[in-house]
């Protein structure tokens, strides 16, 4: 089946204002009848919750943490893009919109990514409203700072915790709708089913984390704004509750996966400190501003870094891609630091790292400039490592950080289950096969404020409100699907913890589904992770009982999924015979190791539909067509 | 209401408590005029304007009342808010004096009620009551009753005992109430926090070296 | 190295609670505190033990969701750091750690040492948050700001939402979290407009939560992990006081 993204035709700069004019709307005394459900509170949830609310509808918000305050957006550090050109320093919609585009390799929808660089600016004045603190310079306007893969400074930031502080923005919105009644929250409460009634998605069915009760929640329309799934590697940037179990069990109520390959590895993360390691903490990218990575030249020279002379150092990122040298996107970057790496040349005593060096940029500018800059990322690197990356460059090495595919939506951010909304990280829109720096943050949000108040609108004028209620005999299937899960998780009484299979997985993952793939590695992942499944099922302890707070029942059930997911990933990633973006398969390169893409067989969306537990999935296509933008070579040289 | 909210029952406090503070200056300063013989002549100035005194005393008392109603509450508010406490427990600004508050103030207030007894109303030590006895000048001989009471020394260990307890409270309180009227800042804190110390110092000596210099025998009647 | 550790365990909300004894051994000085209490845990789970409930998530000292007080000190020795990003290189060999819980009455414990913190979010829903709606704002440099306001903004929106200010505050005052919520956005030329009434509703929302009146202690300041400074909470009085003398009515 081909699927319809539904981008509206016209003119790329003008589709999202006609389509807005031609959506519908619901009346101001209607919309309080229509309740929707806002499962994530991260950037894209916490923004749509609010907006939805202040519109007037009746929301209901839920999140796992204990406030929707900590969604995981929170631990975005670098900034946000916005196409302001504030700096004047020749940046446009247009142009961020082809960055964007070319960033993801030519894997995404033109129109979709048209609207985001358009929403971009609307953003920051949003945020700035509501008191975001952004980094000002000594006039009082806004700074700016230029992020990976991108040659015009366009990152608005708020020293190295924008995402916080535009959480904390979304967040406080959020707050005063909860104070005026129309938003009612629900922390702790993770999300185990979507109900789906006759094709649509009419709730949900949730754990209370607290109680262990399993309850539903019917609503017209449901927003899953849940977050990436980059856990499925164990070791990653993300929370340590970050999941795919909201994502996939739509996925198994119907809801078509697109692009599951498509993962972003971070060049710049602390390298892995040993086998206890529960995850990886990512040093931001802006670093890059300023650091120089190298190795030494030489294979397996321990010796200190003070030690190697400029001569013997190689620079590597500076002399293979003298357009953007330190600053070439990530795939980039985080491939080429394990290419030196795997030449034998990576530092550290795993061999597994590579130097992010400071001391040009502190003979230039001073240690100050760099302590102002980015001294709370020094502090925290000390934090971790004990070491002082004033005196000493920092070690750094790639790890699993965003992942680019999700559920499948159209322009309108719903997926092809009607009613059911995807935003964020969990839907897999706007970033094709790479995501930009600073762009997750500017995508989460334009989901949330600006594009979902209008097109949910458009879906809800078609239904009557309070179609479904709690009552219907789906929601009690799906609870009791959900408790005798549960059950069936607490009476396996294996041998082996939830930490050891999703450690095993994980090594599994990065092995055979990580930076370079290839054919015979994607093949044995989709031998090995059934059986490590299978040998879940059979062996894995959950301790405790479902009625009360039971953290490994939580974990157990998020790493069940992620060993599903993850045969997914590879099933994808064997299919795409191509290399793109953060999609590299050895098979398919240049003479000079980059990636080559193939566009002539591989321009296309692949969405995956579950068809039960036993059977393969099915792939959908939607073809990508570019009219505004020429399919070219992506070079950062 | 101020005295409905949390920082208004502060602002209550802090601003009462900074009266007394002027008070209790005011009262060292007047006291040290025994030290050049001039307490009576001091004490006669300020009984000649009955009017103002009872005034005074009046606005003293509501001040006090005020300082201590709220006082409490706020310790009993503060008690409940902290049900439980730590097995362990590292302090690493709070001091003894800003945890003990409530007690360091009764025992002064309690204090108070004696020194009023003793000095004031003179009903505790009648025979030496400058009420009755009068000096050369004719009049009330404040200076010879102090004299007199600090040679005892249960009386004197009662208020050097009070005047640890009072130096205590303030040394807490009086940087404490600059925090609270919102006086302080990043930059001026550190300093205040040391001057409040040093003025609760200050204190502690002018009030300390009466009793003690007249219970040892330097100052005699 | 091996460890001692007392750490608090409660089965529930009603439940009466008391610390435990566990050994910690062969404990690396790279790990973090929480891994070391992972390690704990999957030794707990594989002798059919239940393990430690403990809050965390990001791991990366951001969230605020992870909260445990070690030998008496809310995030444990070592200053401005969170739980999570404390690392055993702060201890050694043979030491005895205390664990325990948040203590405050407006922070009830739910298990182990996980405590309910929903309280300073409904302080925030009292107020803290500037009344805007979305879109039909002007343009982001319409407004100017001085850096030094941004800044200060900044130093007191770091604040993270954890808590530690009440637990280690001896009076379980939400003063410190409260003061620099104020602060931030009474910084800001757009926060201004409400600052009255905002110091008011966010501070009758902390009486009404059951925190405690703040004294000054200082306590909160030397355990909070994102150095929220008190000099905040002068402001906040600062701003109370304006308030009362704006609104006499
Ligand atoms: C360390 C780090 C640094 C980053 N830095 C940047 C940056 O500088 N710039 C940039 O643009 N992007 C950055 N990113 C990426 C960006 O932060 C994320 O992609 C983005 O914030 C995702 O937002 P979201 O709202 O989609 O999801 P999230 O913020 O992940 O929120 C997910 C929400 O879903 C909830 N949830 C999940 N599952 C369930 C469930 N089953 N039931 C109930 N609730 C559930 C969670 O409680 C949470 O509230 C960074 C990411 C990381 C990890
Ligand atoms: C060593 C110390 C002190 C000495 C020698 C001293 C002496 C006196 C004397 C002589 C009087 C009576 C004056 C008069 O009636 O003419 C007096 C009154 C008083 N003193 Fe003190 N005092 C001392 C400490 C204190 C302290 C520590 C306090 C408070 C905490 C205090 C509070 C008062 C008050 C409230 C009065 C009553 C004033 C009035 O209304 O008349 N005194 N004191
Ligand atoms: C009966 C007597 C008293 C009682 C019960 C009492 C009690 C208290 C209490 C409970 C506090 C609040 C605790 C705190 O802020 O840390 C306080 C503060 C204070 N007290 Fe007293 N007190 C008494 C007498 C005095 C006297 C005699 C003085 C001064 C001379 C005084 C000066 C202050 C000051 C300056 C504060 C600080 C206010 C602030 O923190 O803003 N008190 N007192
Ligand atoms: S003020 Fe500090 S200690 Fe208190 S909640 Fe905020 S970050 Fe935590
Ligand atoms: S410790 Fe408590 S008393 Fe005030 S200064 Fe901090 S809130
Ligand atoms: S786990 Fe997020 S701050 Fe510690």
């Amino acid at each position: 089946m081909l699927l319809d993204g539904k981008c509206p035709s016209g003119p790329l700069s003008e589709k999202w204002d006609r389509h807005r004019r031609e959506l519908k709307l619901v009346s101001p005394a209607n919309k309080r009848k229509y309740t929707i459900i806002v499962v994530g509170t991260g950037l894209a949830g916490a923004s749509a919750a609010a907006t939805l609310g202040e519109l007037g509808y009746n929301v209901e918000a839920f999140c796992y943490q204990d406030s929707p305050r900590r969604g995981h957006s929170i631990a975005a550090q670098g900034g946000i893009n916005a196409a302001k050109n504030y700096p004047n320093d020749g940046d446009s919609i247009f142009r961020l919109f082809h960055d964007t585009i070319k960033g993801g390799d030519f894997r995404a929808r033109e129109a979709n990514v048209y609207r985001l660089a358009m929403l971009s600016n609307n953003i920051i004045d949003q945020c700035v409203a509501q008191g975001v603190p952004f980094a000002r310079d000594y006039a009082g306007y806004l700074d700016n700072r230029s992020f990976g893969g991108a040659q015009v400074s366009r990152t608005f930031y708020a020293r190295g915790q924008t995402g916080q502080q535009l959480l904390l923005g979304a967040y406080a919105a959020l707050m005063r709708q909860v104070k005026t009644g129309t938003v009612r929250l629900h922390p702790r409460s993770e999300m185990l089913d979507v109900v789906v009634i006759d094709g649509e998605a009419k709730g949900i069915t949730v754990r209370d984390m607290v109680n262990g009760h399993v309850g539903s929640y019917a609503g017209d329309a449901v927003c899953l704004c849940t977050g990436g799934y980059a856990n499925v590697f164990y070791l990653s940037t993300n929370a340590m509750g970050s999941n795919v179990t909201a994502a996939y069990r739509a996925y198994k109520k119907g809801a078509f996966f697109a692009n599951p390959c498509y993962t972003q590895i971070h060049p710049t993360c602390i390298p892995v400190s040993g086998g206890h390691q529960s995850k990886l903490t990512l040093m931001s990218e802006s670093l890059r501003n300023d650091g120089r990575v190298w190795v030494p030249k030489r294979k397996g020279d321990k010796r200190a870094s003070h030690e190697i002379s400029n001569e013997e150092r190689d620079y590597f990122l500076e002399r293979k891609y003298p357009g953007f040298g330190n600053l070439a996107p990530r795939d980039i970057a985080s491939r080429s630091a394990k290419e030196a790496c795997d030449e034998g040349r990576g530092i550290g005593t795993s061999g597994f790292g590579v130097y992010l060096d400071f001391e040009d940029a502190i003979k230039r500018l001073g240690e100050n400039v760099i302590r102002e800059r980015y001294g709370n990322l020094f502090e925290m690197y000390e934090r971790i490592t004990g070491e002082d990356a004033y005196r000493q460059p920092m070690r750094i090495y790639p790890a699993p950080h965003y992942t680019m595919g999700g559920l499948w939506v159209d322009y309108n951010l719903e997926s092809n289950v009607r009613g059911l909304f995807v935003l964020g990280e969990a839907n897999f829109s706007d970033h094709g096969a790479n995501r930009l720096g600073a762009s997750a943050l500017m995508q989460g949000l334009a989901d949330g404020y600006f594009v979902i108040p209008y097109t949910i609108a458009g879906y809800l004028a078609r239904t009557q409100p309070g179609s479904a209620a709690a009552v219907h005999p789906e929601f009690k299937k799906s609870k009791e699907d959900i408790n005798s899960l549960t059950k069936k998780l607490l009476s396996i009484n294996g041998k082996k913890t939830v930490s050891d299979f999703h450690r095993e997985l994980g090594r599994i993952m990065w092995d055979n589904v990580g930076m370079a793939r290839s054919e015979e590695g994607l093949k044995r992942a989709l031998e090995l992770i059934p059986e490590l499944r299978a040998e879940f099922w059979q062996n894995v302890r959950v301790p405790g009982g479902g009625d009360d707070v039971n953290q490994e029942l939580e974990k157990a059930g998020r790493v069940a999924d992620f060993l599903e997911v993850g045969e997914l990933m590879a099933r994808d990633a064997l299919h795409r015979r191509e290399s793109c973006g953060g999609h590299f398969r050895v098979e398919h390169q240049m003479p000079d190791g980059e990636a080559r893409r193939d566009d002539e067989n591989f321009c296309y969306v692949a969405a995956w539909e579950f068809r039960g537990g036993n059977k393969e999935p099915e792939m959908h296509k939607e073809p990508l067509v570019f009219e505004n933008v020429e399919l070219a070579v992506r070079s950062y040289k | 209401m101020l005295i409905k909210n949390t920082v208004g029952k502060k602002i209550i406090m802090a601003i009462t408590g900074q009266m007394l503070v002027l008070f209790i200056v005011i009262h060292m300063i007047g006291n040290s005029a025994i030290y050049v013989g001039g307490l009576n002549a001091y004490a006669d100035r300020v009984h000649a304007l009955p009017l103002l005194v009872w005034i005074f005393r009046l606005v003293m008392l509501m001040i006090f009342s005020l300082h201590i109603m709220i006082g409490i509450e706020l310790y009993l508010e503060n008690r409940k808010a902290k049900p439980e406490g730590y097995a362990v427990k590292q302090d690493l600004r709070a001091t003894f004096a800003s945890k003990n508050m409530l007690w360091t103030g009764l025992l002064t207030g309690a204090f108070l009620v004696y020194h009023l007894l003793h000095f004031t109303f003179q009903v505790i030590n009648p025979e030496i009551a400058a009420l009755r006895i009068h000096d050369a000048a004719g009049r009330p001989d404040v200076s010879g009753m102090v004299l007199q009471s600090f040679q005892n020394p249960a009386v004197s260990s009662v208020y050097i005992f009070a005047v640890i307890m009072l130096s205590l409270h303030l040394s807490h309180g009086i940087q404490s109430s600059f925090q609270t009227l919102g006086i302080s800042n990043e930059r001026t804190l550190p300093g205040i926090i040391k001057t409040g110390s040093v003025a609760a110092l200050v204190l502690f000596l002018g009030y300390v070296s009466i009793p003690l210099l007249i219970f040892i025998g330097v100052m005699k009647g | 190295m091996n460890l001692t550790l007392y750490i608090w365990r409660q089965k529930g909300p009603d439940k009466k609670g008391g610390l435990q004894q566990f050994k910690a051994e062969n404990i690396s000085p790279e790990m973090s505190f929480l891994e070391m209490l992972d390690v704990v845990n999957e030794q707990l789970i594989k002798i059919g033990q239940e393990p430690i409930a403990f809050d965390h998530d990001c791991r990366e000292g951001i969230c605020g969701m992870c909260s445990q007080v070690i030998n008496g000190v809310p995030h444990g020795p070592q200053e401005r750091t969170t739980v999570c990003q404390l690392h055993m290189r702060h201890f050694k060999h043979g030491d005895s750690i205390y664990i325990e819980p948040w203590r405050a009455r407006a922070f009830p414990v739910i298990k182990d040492l996980i405590v309910d913190r929903s309280a300073l979010d409904r302080i925030i829903q009292a107020g803290g948050y500037i009344s805007v709606h979305t879109g039909g704002v002007p343009d982001a440099n319409a407004v100017l700001i001085s850096k030094k306001s941004a800044d200060t903004a900044m130093d007191a929106s770091e604040c993270i939402g954890c808590g530690a200010c009440v637990a280690a505050c001896p009076n379980g005052s939400a003063m410190l979290f409260t003061a620099a919520k104020i602060t931030h956005l009474a910084m800001l030329p757009q926060g201004k407009i409400e600052a009255a009434r905002r110091v008011c509703v966010m501070t009758e929302a902390m009486m009404r939560e059951g925190f405690g009146n703040c004294t000054n202690h200082y306590e909160c300041q030397a355990a909070c992990p994102k150095d929220i400074r008190v000099s905040f909470i002068a402001r906040l009085n600062r701003e109370f006081i304006k308030a009362q003398l704006k609104d006499t009515g």
